[in-house]
């Protein structure tokens, strides 16, 4: 019995290998923070997300579209979904509590997986209880197909037989077992036995030769009391190795669903997060690799609003086409975000997430890569550019095919004319080759050059800024310009220290 | 010997008298070993010779056939051949059993036939009447297959010696013959009775029902099979330990007796077969089991020593020329020690040409020479006994009898007895001595005074010439060496640049005697021309 709610045709791999830009991807992207609001405390629901965002490269179209639909059923009744993940919670924690001592010893051994079958019994009966009173509100394909096979498996018959079973394992009327004579006529082979009652049993040994003996356990016979209960035990050895199999059979199924289940129910957790702060949210509309799509409306960086507590300033772009945007403009002025966002979302389309925005459109890449400025590095024991350079390589051992890569301010830990130069280098070449490219940066010669070579496949956006300096935060169509109106900072921060009259200190961050 | 417990053979001989099929296939093949009738009556009531010990043949045996007791090997080595054909006989049964395949053909069927007495023991352990059958059973089907096998396996081996083409003829008779075949069918039937006897057992509080089966449903798949829909992957197996005594417990002696009344001729069968083949081994395959563990002990022991680099080879013995040699001979006992100790083995090498018949060993003390002389011994006993050598090659002489006479541990207050009993040992070694004889003299004589010591050696060794028999003796008597033209001299060394340090090799040279004690002096400058110089005129 299977859930099928990651994939169309199989289980979903909690173990599958992460890409080898892990790490990097966590933490420009801030990707932690995401994780930990969807999994509102939940170590498994923890695992589960990480992985399918992580791995969401690999997802074809048919994926997301069968996740999407999953997921619009669990936003449709989060009620429901709930309460399915919770019983099989409720199963894994009950069971845990159920005290397998003495494991050498058969007949506790049944004991213990009598106990345990019968919370599974009453977790399952309640599944059932469940699928039949929502069933008919899941219309997407996982869901229905999931509900369905549970009504089926989970049948009155079913719960019948399984009871049945669990009253004969107590053995009230002795333990039957058939053995057959091994080394020394001793007994050997036995098998556990059903017994069955034949009808005119009693007939037939009125009339056929005798066909039972009895042996009775004198009475204060201590060692003969030992071998029945030893020869007793061999018969339950057998009932307590099938039973405990079972059980532990019927706990990796619930293990199974809630793994299932994990990736929905983190997406509701973030879905009511992000409906508290007012900030939207939208089913994106994925398209195949070949042609490049990129198209949103009131983008925002889902991570920031998480950690803000409030609804972002979002963007809309429309870049259809283009293989390359490039984004100068003023410091602070919402560029690393921007691109935050674009990485985030494109992250969740493929996962089979909703993303941050009204709307949103993009073709499916490869993989998603990042090159951020590293700020932090006190090593001082390679040069900048050279650090810069050298991620720069890690990141093309592992680059997948028709990838999304991501720059911010990269290799401006040198004079401008040469980092201009390496950056256009790298981003030629990448854009030869199929990949697609955000690039922030203050370098004018970089993005100059490529302005002027007016291809139509590049789209220029400028960080907005009012007459009076003050930040929009929104990212709009224009050129590159050779100021980054670095003054308006300079005069802000000066001049609040003017006012105090305190000498002025230099210590001031360059960032946008 | 393979059979039942007395008193169960006692009760069922009666009956199974009349049953008994005919006598066995009229083979002539008897002995492995080629024992006369004599030898054969001999060894069951063994003698160590009185060579054994003085000669260290008693280490070399106890070595050999280490790990084998239940053979009672020994009485085996004790009696040496007397003609070159029943030598050749054994020589050549030694050589078809260096054969790999062949040896191992053997070794299993003595595995099957050890496993076969175990559980004939076994059953002799037992209580209970039906398990004590059960494994006599068991025995006469291991038996049985055994001698299939080991019939099969020597066949397509195809054996050259006398011996074991014999005993394989014999064993092809004995395997087509209605006894044995009668045994097998027998065997077949009843165990197969046996194995398909099935039961049900009820157990419940203070009771066990034991009744047939009824084809009822395997439960422990059943349960299995209702919650196979859950499985995600393989679930762990809950395995459980049983006790498994061979000695039934009285509820499961209990059970059996039951399960015998459900099963009564499957049961009665049992007790048939073991009343009617209450003596299922045959005494020819017995013996045969039991002496050839000569050849497979001494063919092991071979290989051990082998192993340090000296080699064994098959000898050439002769009855009627005292033209003997051998080259890179050692001592087998002192080889056994020295491998164990990872030191190295020295070999000599020795002959006897033309009118020689007597070597005289001399030379400095520990030297070699008792070993030496120990060596020559091993040599013609163990050729005597048809076995290979340890030697590169070897011709010897094929004695009547071998008389050794080591000296004793000195005992001071009893040296007057203890020449006078020497001497008493002496005349009798002599006058049952034939020129037919080997006789080993080793430092006889050392405990009187050299001029009687002298004069006794002269006297033993003349009369040892006079008969003409082959000797070898190690004394300090330098001039015993050439005492007549068929005494040979030989002698220890030392190493020419550490004159205290012993090779341990014997070689034929004129005995050291003075030259030695000369060449000390020189060394020192003391010899007379030297000293005269020394001390000035």
């Amino acid at each position: 019995m299977k859930a099928f709610l990651m994939h169309r045709d199989r289980d979903f791999d909690l173990k599958a290998a992460a890409p080898a830009n892990e790490a990097a991807l966590r933490k420009d992207l801030e990707l932690d923070t995401l994780f930990v609001a969807m999994a509102n405390g939940d170590p498994l629901i923890l695992d589960v997300v990480s992985k399918a965002v992580l791995t969401g490269a690999a997802n074809d179209l048919a994926t997301i579209a069968y996740r999407q639909d999953a997921l619009r059923d669990c936003l449709n009744d989060p009620q429901t979904v709930r309460r399915l993940y919770g019983l099989a919670e409720e199963a894994f924690q009950r069971q845990k509590k159920v005290w397998r001592w003495l494991r050498d010893y058969p007949s506790s051994t049944l004991d213990s997986a009598v106990s345990m079958m019968a919370i599974f019994v009453d977790v399952l009966k309640r599944v059932r209880a469940l699928t039949d009173q929502n069933a008919a509100r899941f219309k997407s394909d996982a869901f229905s197909t999931l509900f369905a096979t549970l009504a089926r498996e989970l049948s009155d018959d079913y719960f019948a037989v399984v009871d049945a079973h669990l009253k004969r394992l107590r053995f009230r009327d002795g333990v039957l077992i058939s053995a057959a004579l091994g080394t020394g006529l001793k007994g050997t082979r036995y098998i556990l036995r059903r017994p069955v009652k034949r009808r005119g049993d009693w007939f037939a040994r009125l009339f056929k030769r005798r066909s039972r003996y009895t042996l009775y356990l004198a009475p204060r016979d201590d060692a003969g009391a030992r071998a029945m209960a030893e020869l007793r035990d061999r018969g339950l050895a057998l009932a307590a190795d099938a039973l405990s199999k079972s059980a532990d059979h019927v706990l990796n199924f619930l293990h199974m669903l809630q793994t299932e289940l994990a990736f929905y129910i983190g997406c509701l957790n973030l879905h009511d997060r992000l409906l508290a702060l007012g900030a939207p949210v939208a089913f994106p509309t994925a398209t195949a690799s070949g042609l490049p799509r990129f198209s949103c409306e009131e983008l925002y960086d889902v991570c920031l609003a998480l950690s803000m507590n409030r609804r972002p300033v979002g963007n809309d772009v429309v870049a259809d086409g283009k293989i390359l945007i490039v984004a100068t403009g003023a410091n602070q002025g919402g560029k690393t975000t921007f691109l935050r966002s674009v990485g985030l979302a494109q992250l969740a389309m493929q996962c089979g997430m909703f993303v941050a925005a009204e709307r949103f459109q993009a073709n499916l890449v490869g993989g998603v890569f990042t090159h951020f400025r590293r700020e932090e590095d006190a090593t001082m024991r390679s040069g900048k550019f050279d650090e810069e350079l050298s991620r720069m390589n890690d990141i093309v051992e592992v680059l997948a095919p028709r990838s999304l890569v991501l720059f911010n301010e990269s290799f401006a830990a040198t004079n401008e004319r040469e980092g201009s130069e390496i950056a256009r280098q790298i981003v030629s070449a990448l854009l030869e080759r199929a990949h697609k490219i955000v690039f922030v940066s203050h370098q004018f010669a970089f993005a100059h050059g490529f302005f002027e070579r007016g291809s139509a496949l590049a789209l220029f956006l400028r960080a907005d800024r009012l007459e009076d300096g003050r930040r929009t935060f929104k990212l709009i169509e224009g050129e590159p310009l050779e100021t980054s109106f670095g003054e308006d900072v300079y005069r802000e921060v000066f001049a609040r220290t003017e006012d105090a009259k305190t000498p002025p200190t230099l210590a001031r961050s360059a960032s946008a | 010997m393979l059979s039942l417990p007395e008193s169960e053979a006692a009760s069922g001989g009666a009956q199974a008298g009349a049953a008994r099929e005919p006598a066995l296939p009229t083979q002539t093949f008897r002995s492995v070993l080629d024992l006369s009738p004599e030898d054969e009556a001999a060894v069951e009531t063994p003698e160590t010779p009185p060579c054994f010990v003085d000669l260290n043949l008693d280490q070399i045996v106890a070595s050999i056939i280490a790990g084998k007791n239940e053979y009672g090997l020994a009485p085996f080595f004790y009696r040496p051949l007397k003609t070159r054909a029943a030598l050749a006989y054994r020589q050549d049964v030694m050589r078809d059993l260096e054969n790999d395949a062949r040896l191992d053909a053997i070794n299993e069927f003595a595995a099957s036939l050890r496993s076969a007495r175990g559980r004939v023991a076994q059953a002799g352990k037992l209580y209970y009447q039906e398990q004590k059958e059960a494994w006599l059973l068991d025995a006469a089907a291991l038996y049985r297959q055994a001698v299939v096998r080991l019939l099969s396996r020597l066949q397509a081996s195809k054996p050259t010696s006398a011996g074991l083409a014999g005993f394989l003829a014999y064993l092809d008779e004995y395997v087509g013959s209605p006894a044995f075949r009668r045994l097998s069918e027998d065997v077949a039937t009843v165990a197969e009775k046996l194995a398909a006897v099935r039961y049900n057992l009820l157990i419940g509080a203070g009771f066990v029902t034991v009744s047939a089966c009824a084809d009822e449903p395997d439960y422990g798949a059943e349960i299995q099979a209702d919650f196979e829909k859950f499985k995600q992957g393989a679930a762990a197996d809950h395995d459980f330990k049983f006790s498994d005594t061979v000695q039934m417990n009285h509820i499961e002696a209990g059970v059996l007796a039951r399960v015998a009344l459900l099963h009564p001729d499957a049961f009665a069968e049992l007790h048939a077969f073991v009343a009617r083949h209450a003596d299922f081994v045959d005494p020819t395959v017995d013996r045969f089991d039991r002496e050839i563990q000569f050849y497979v002990a001494y063919v092991a022991h071979m290989r051990r020593i082998a192993a340090a680099g000296v080699r064994f080879c098959y000898p050439s013995v002769s009855a009627t020329s005292k033209t003997i040699g051998a080259t890179e001979c050692y001592d087998v006992a002192l080889a056994g020690r020295s491998l164990d100790h990872r030191l190295p083995i020295v070999t000599n090498d020795f002959h006897l040409d033309g009118r020689e018949r007597i070597l005289v060993v001399s030379g400095p003390n520990q030297g070699g020479k008792t070993t030496f002389a120990r060596t020559f011994g091993q040599l013609h006993y163990l050729a005597a006994l048809g076995c290979p050598v340890p030697a590169a090659s070897a011709d010897l002489y094929l004695f009547d009898r071998l008389f050794t006479h080591f000296e004793r541990e000195e005992d001071i207050r009893n040296l007057r007895g203890k020449l006078h009993d020497d001497l008493s040992r002496l005349r009798d070694s002599l006058s049952q001595a034939t020129p037919n004889s080997i006789i080993i003299l080793n430092e006889v004589f050392n405990s009187t005074s050299l001029r009687d010591a002298v004069f006794l050696c002269n006297r033993v060794l003349t009369r040892i010439v006079e008969l003409d028999a082959i000797c070898v003796c190690v004394t300090f008597i330098d001039e015993l060496a050439t005492l007549s033209a068929t005494t040979v001299s030989m002698a220890s060394n030392v190493r020419p640049d550490n004159l205290a340090e012993r090779t341990f090799k014997i070689t034929r040279r004129p005995p050291d005697g003075l030259a030695y004690a000369l060449s000390i002096a020189e060394k020192y400058r003391l010899a007379y021309a030297q000293l005269r110089e020394r001390l000035g005129s």
